[in-house]
């Protein structure tokens, strides 16, 4: 609902030093107990605001879309396929790439909290954990598709994945026309978050970096 | 629990807003509440569906007005507490007033990227799967107190199984400490309008990762 959105976005500057006063109360507390060392607090804010985001995935997409043997091989087991790039040091379990086509458009979301693929994508964007999104993309998919100004045509069939369990989701988009023999970098540079999540589509060719 | 969370259908959020070129965190708390929380879970005092549920019993009240990671700290605070590992008192003071405890391991700098793959929650199966791809199912009309991952709109309806995806650790017990009881998870697939009725968007299909004590032959 747009109040949520307010607090996420526009917080008044007191609950802002409210709530680093309470963070930072809690954190002193939990250090002196001995449980947990601040330096690998920041290490784990540094991974996820400078290695892990959706730079991850759009190399995946790019592998898919220029190796059709990456591309079979990222359907059938996305989590093993993912590993064989060597992007991160592991990848966690049943990561299940779904494929967009002419005829079907998949969307990811976590109706009952805001499960997301990290490992790829990295950290979900506040529209993702939103009471709007969350409540409307598996019963009016083309509406939530509307609010990011996409438009698909009305016989695409709608593909709803609600992450309810451990497995994770990523949407393999379709190909821009007029990529072709295309380096993966040039590709990758066309693959946005929200292409992966389904609530987008790929950048076209002439938008390319 | 029938709560607030399972927002999955429910109408009057109002539009999507997505932000153009959204930081990771929006304030320096937000990520040293999301990383103290993962600094937390790894010293193995909760599982994810502790902390899961931490989330589902905030009063309503709180969960739909607090921003995300307000949430998370809020979670945490109570977790901390409702488990003995400080008290409101310290948190209050802002120090610690008792020595900690003994926990099984303590994350440090060193071992962080080793800990941004996700845990595995892959089990081994106590027997076969009772459900193959193609078979029809009915979703158990259950309305739990406690965590449960079945979606109130997927509740008593009709669909396909689509694929096994393997024996994975069971939400609904390990939240409330009744063990790992590892079950079978399956995709079932939904017409969008046995969920949603006659007027459901023609072109829509809805699946959920359903745990095999959610389902029943239909």
């Amino acid at each position: 609902m747009a109040h949520d959105h307010d607090d996420d976005h526009h917080e008044h500057g007191s609950e802002l030093s409210e709530m680093q006063l309470r963070v930072r109360a809690l954190e002193t507390v939990l250090a002196e107990k001995g449980y947990i060392d601040p330096s690998a607090i920041d290490a784990i804010i540094e991974a996820y605001e400078t290695k892990v985001g959706p730079h991850i995935g759009a190399r995946v997409v790019a592998r898919a879309w220029s190796d059709p043997a990456f591309r079979r091989a990222l359907l059938d087991d996305g989590s093993k396929a993912v590993m064989t790039l060597g992007l991160l040091n592991r990848v966690g379990d049943h990561l299940i790439a779904v494929e967009n086509t002419p005829k079907l458009h998949n969307m990811i979301v976590c109706t009952l909290c805001s499960c997301y693929p990290w490992e790829v994508l990295g950290l979900p964007p506040v529209w993702y954990k939103s009471a709007p999104y969350r409540s409307r993309a598996v019963n009016d998919p083309r509406g939530v598709l509307a609010d990011f100004g996409v438009k698909l045509p009305s016989s695409t069939d709608i593909r709803v994945w609600d992450s309810t369990a451990e497995t994770r989701f990523i949407v393999l988009p379709m190909r821009p026309a007029g990529t072709e023999g295309w380096s993966e970098d040039k590709l990758a540079s066309l693959v946005t978050r929200d292409s992966m999540i389904g609530t987008g589509l790929p950048k076209q060719a002439r938008e390319a970096a | 629990m029938d709560g607030v969370h399972d927002m999955g259908g429910m109408h009057g959020f109002g539009k999507v807003e997505p932000e153009p070129n959204e930081p990771v965190f929006h304030s320096d708390w937000e990520g040293r509440t999301l990383a103290i929380t993962r600094a937390m879970s790894y010293t193995g005092v909760w599982t994810i569906d502790q902390t899961r549920a931490g989330i589902e019993q905030l009063p309503p009240d709180v969960y739909l007005t607090s921003s995300y990671y307000k949430k998370w700290e809020l979670r945490l605070e109570r977790l901390v507490v409702a488990m003995g590992l400080a008290g409101a008192d310290e948190i209050k003071a802002g120090h610690a007033l008792r020595p900690g405890k003994t926990l099984k391991r303590k994350l440090a700098a060193i071992e962080v990227p080793n800990t941004l793959t996700r845990g595995s929650f892959a089990r081994p199966a106590a027997a076969p799967a009772r459900f193959k791809p193609g078979d029809r199912v009915r979703t158990k009309n259950i309305h739990p107190q406690t965590h449960t991952r079945l979606p109130r709109y997927a509740r008593d309806k009709v669909g396909v199984i689509e694929a096994l995806r393997g024996c994975h650790v069971f939400p609904d017990t390990v939240a409330i400490g009744k063990g790992e009881d590892p079950q079978w998870l399956y995709t079932v697939l939904f017409d969008g309008r046995e969920l949603w009725g006659e007027n459901a968007e023609p072109t829509l299909k809805v699946s959920i990762e359903a745990f095999e004590p959610y389902l029943e032959p239909a």
